[in-house]
């Protein structure tokens, strides 16, 4: 059993959470993830490594309740604890050899480009992240994001906090001029991916992506995950999370995200006609 | 001279009809009565030919004995003494192969049904309350057992009643392996299983679960942390794919994937458990192996109207156990031979409509001794479906070989072990589809068994 040490409410149905899992903390880089259960009854769901101390033995997590899993997560306390978490999980993200990189956060994904960005400025690369929200009460992170980074731009669709409109935005500025950046570094929703992905091609800046396919394992054992990147079948947990952004098939990642929707939908809708069973 | 008889006593089997239906066990196994009857048949055979077919030497003319005389405790007892998972053993052993194919009697008629009272041995102990067996004497040597598997569950058995302490590493939530994974519960119910691991952790083995080694600890961390040997019994789960168009379509699963939805996640138990499956209507399944068998035999309990292999050679070259053919022929399964997938089609959606197919023909036999299909021109043919399952295989996975340069590896990535069942690394040994490629269970428990002894000797020289 993982228990949770700390929570705290980041945003309307965004949580962080605080476990211990000493094993994950010692070994986790940033790009990493997690599976986890919560009980006998539930589903192995992956998520990112928003921080880690090897230091303590805490790794921090931020979920955005959408189904079954994350909705029934939110009804856990601190002190409650969960059945599972296994990691760290999947390839690192590759750092090395960047002068200039520019972090783009999405959603939830902000929590995900985090260590990204806080592991590069800590190599001494100049570090310019945006992030990016539907609106002001879904931003988070923004203290964590600014001392990540040199320079930090939050946008939101509908201008009430922030630069106006999406994060694509002021990612093209930063790729004019001379001395613009040499890698861009994506995570969030996958259309924003993929529209980032869109907004560097012209400027043929290396871009990563992390995927998010439907997993189940994990550990390459099941082909859940699968995606398809420059024609070639990979594992997005194994070979990935991250892969050229210039290169992955987006397409068949949001059909693939689609594969399960009615049941996904038949199973919250119980689980809300039920009512949230409180773990503490 | 008692009358030889040799005719076997048959067990009863749920009704085709009813129990392709739901997740029940098939096999009712023997009564007390008709087991003793069973066991009576045995000859006692002085050169105990059928010993010689079993993996781990079970000492079976000896637990036969015992039943035909009414002593079950002794005779589970006797069988245990070499097999730590009877239970399982009786159940999925491919025993046609194994030890009833050397059984004396097979020769003029039915061999004695070995694997159906090694079952009916562990049931009626189960019945009668599992007795925990005596803890050994510790000897305060750490081993570390990577998987919890049946190679991995019979190497930390034997180490523990030498005194080891040994700790399992699973990197899923469950123990088993292949065993809780992949292999049904209408084949293996899940008290069996659990209650077979339970024996091999009251003998003081550890398993900790949620560790993958390579990832969240490596080999070489192990031995910093004390262990004096390492087993590798990691089996081989990496599923190959047909690398055909639309193979990526929704509605597309391996067969790991798909079994362990339904047997790890119990998503037969959607919406109760959180993880759903994909409930097909027309389901098709390539391959013809005990996996195949299993993933079409689960797609027709799962609700399908018409659940079908397609197998590009015949029931002849087919590795699939004659008893699970069968059972899936009774339950209605319908078999494509000489068939080889050539596309999957799919709606705008990205969901699956059907396969396109191409009809085949044999000509003589390849390096496998199989004969060789080759594809008939003009024979193409499309069949309308909505979920396709690839039950082609597996190989060992990669990741601790990745993780652990010294660790050689063969092709298709399976590790090189000497004779002891040791790797290329000093005092890490393998075995189990981790060195085999997929094999059987009782192969796996076997090397499981003889590294146990190798890791003995080498801890003892050093
Ligand atoms: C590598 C990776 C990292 C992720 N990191 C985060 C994170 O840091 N924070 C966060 O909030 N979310 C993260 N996600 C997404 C998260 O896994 C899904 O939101 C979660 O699985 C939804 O489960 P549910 O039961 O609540 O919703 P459901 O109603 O079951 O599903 C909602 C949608 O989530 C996706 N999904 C469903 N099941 C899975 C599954 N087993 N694996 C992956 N996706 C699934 C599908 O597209 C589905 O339509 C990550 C996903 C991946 C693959
Ligand atoms: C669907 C199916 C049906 C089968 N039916 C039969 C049958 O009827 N009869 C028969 O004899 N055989 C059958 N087999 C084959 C048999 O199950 C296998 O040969 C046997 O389970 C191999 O045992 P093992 O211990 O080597 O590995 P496995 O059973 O594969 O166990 C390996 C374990 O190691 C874990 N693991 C892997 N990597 C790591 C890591 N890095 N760190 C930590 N843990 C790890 C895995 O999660 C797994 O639990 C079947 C196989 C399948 C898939
Ligand atoms: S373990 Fe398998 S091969 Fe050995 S006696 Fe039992 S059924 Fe036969
Ligand atoms: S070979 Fe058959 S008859 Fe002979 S001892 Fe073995 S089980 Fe009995
Ligand atoms: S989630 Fe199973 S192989 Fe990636």
């Amino acid at each position: 059993m993982f228990t949770i040490l700390e929570k705290r409410d980041l945003a309307d149905k965004i949580c962080e959470y605080v476990f211990e899992a000493p094993l994950v903390a010692k070994k986790a880089r940033p790009g990493q993830f997690v599976i986890l259960r919560l009980d006998e009854e539930g589903e192995r769901i992956p998520i990112t490594l928003a921080d880690t101390d090897p230091k303590t033995g805490r790794i921090k997590i931020v979920v955005q309740a959408i189904g079954t899993t994350t909705n029934r997560l939110h009804c856990f306390e601190k002190g409650g604890a969960i059945a599972d978490i296994i990691g760290p999980l999947g390839t690192p993200t590759h750092l090395d050899g960047f002068k200039k990189a520019v972090c783009v956060g999405g959603g939830v994904g902000i929590a995900c480009i985090h260590p990204i960005a806080k592991e590069l400025k800590a190599m001494g690369v100049q570090v310019t992240s945006i992030i990016g929200s539907r609106c002001k009460d879904l931003v988070f992170f923004e203290d964590e994001m600014r001392a990540a980074s040199h320079e930090l731009i939050v946008t939101t669709d509908d201008g009430s906090y922030g630069r106006k409109g999406l994060v694509t935005g002021p990612l093209a500025e930063l790729l004019q001029g001379a001395d613009k950046a040499d890698v861009v570094f994506s995570v969030g929703p996958v259309i924003m991916m993929r529209e980032v992905a869109k907004a560097t091609k012209p400027y043929e800046v290396k871009t990563y992506v992390s995927l998010n396919p439907i997993m189940v394992d994990g550990t390459g054992m099941c082909g859940a995950c699968r995606v398809s990147v420059g024609g070639v079948t990979k594992f997005g947990c194994v070979d990935g999370p991250d892969f050229d952004g210039h290169q992955v098939d987006f397409d068949l990642l949001m059909k693939r995200l689609a594969m399960f929707k009615e049941m996904e939908q038949q199973s919250l809708g119980l689980w809300q006609k039920e009512g949230c069973k409180c773990h503490k | 001279m008692p009358q030889i008889n040799f005719k076997r006593v048959p067990t009863s089997e749920r009704d085709p009809k009813e129990r392709a239906r739901n997740f029940e066990e098939v096999n009712l196994g023997y009564t007390a009565e008709q087991a003793i009857e069973e066991a009576k048949r045995c000859l006692q055979c002085k050169n105990r030919p059928c010993v010689a077919g079993c993996p781990v030497e079970v000492y079976i003319p000896e637990f036969i004995k015992l039943i035909s005389e009414g002593d079950f405790k002794g005779a589970i007892a006797k069988n245990k003494e070499k097999n730590n998972l009877p239970g399982i053993c009786g159940r999925v052993c491919p025993q046609e192969s194994q030890c009833e194919a050397k059984c004396t009697l097979g020769v003029k008629g039915d061999p004695v049904s070995i694997g159906k009272l090694e079952r009916f041995v562990a049931d009626q102990e189960i019945k009668d309350g599992v007795k925990a067996p005596e803890a050994p004497v510790k000897n305060g040597l750490k081993v570390a057992v990577v998987g919890a598997g049946p190679s991995s569950l019979t190497c930390a058995a034997d180490l523990a009643r030498m005194g080891y302490e040994v700790t399992i590493f699973e990197a899923l939530h469950k123990p088993g392996g292949v065993l809780s994974y992949g292999i049904p519960p209408f084949r293996l119910p899940r008290n069996i299983i659990e209650t077979e691991v339970n024996y091999v952790k009251n003998l003081g083995v550890q398993i900790k679960m949620d560790v993958l080694i390579g990832k969240s600890t490596t080999i070489k961390e192990l031995f910093d942390g004390g262990y004096k040997a390492v087993f590798i019994g990691s089996g081989a789960g990496l599923p190959s794919f047909l690398n055909i168009p639309g193979e990526n379509s929704n509605g597309v699963f391996s067969a790991n994937e798909y079994l362990t939805r339904v047997n790890l996640m119990k998503a037969y138990k959607f919406p109760n458990f959180d993880t759903p499956v994909w409930l097909g209507k027309r389901v098709a399944v390539v391959g013809c192996g005990n996996v195949a068998m299993d993933s079409v035999r689960t797609a027709l309990r799962l609700g399908a109207e018409k659940a079908m292999i397609v197998y590009r050679r015949t029931s002849n070259e087919m590795t699939a156990r004659v008893e699970e053919y069968h059972h899936a022929q009774e339950e209605g399964v319908e078999f494509n031979w000489l068939t080889n997938p050539l596309e999957i089609l799919a709606d705008e959606k990205g969901r699956v409509t059907g396969m396109k197919c191409v009809k085949m023909r044999l000509c003589e036999p390849d390096a496998s001794g199989r004969c060789r299909p080759e594809p008939i021109p003009g024979s193409e043919f499309t069949v309308e479906l909505d979920t396709v399952i690839i039950a082609l295989g597996t190989s060992p996975n990669p990741l601790i070989a990745q993780t652990t340069p010294e660790l050689k590896t063969a092709k298709h990535g399976n590790l090189i072990v000497d004779d002891k069942y040791q790797t290329t690394m000093p005092g890490v040994f393998g075995g189990g589809d981790a060195v085999t490629g997929s094999a059987t269970v009782i192969q796996a428990m076997g090397a499981g068994k003889i590294a146990a002894r190798s890791i003995d000797e080498y801890i003892k020289a050093k």
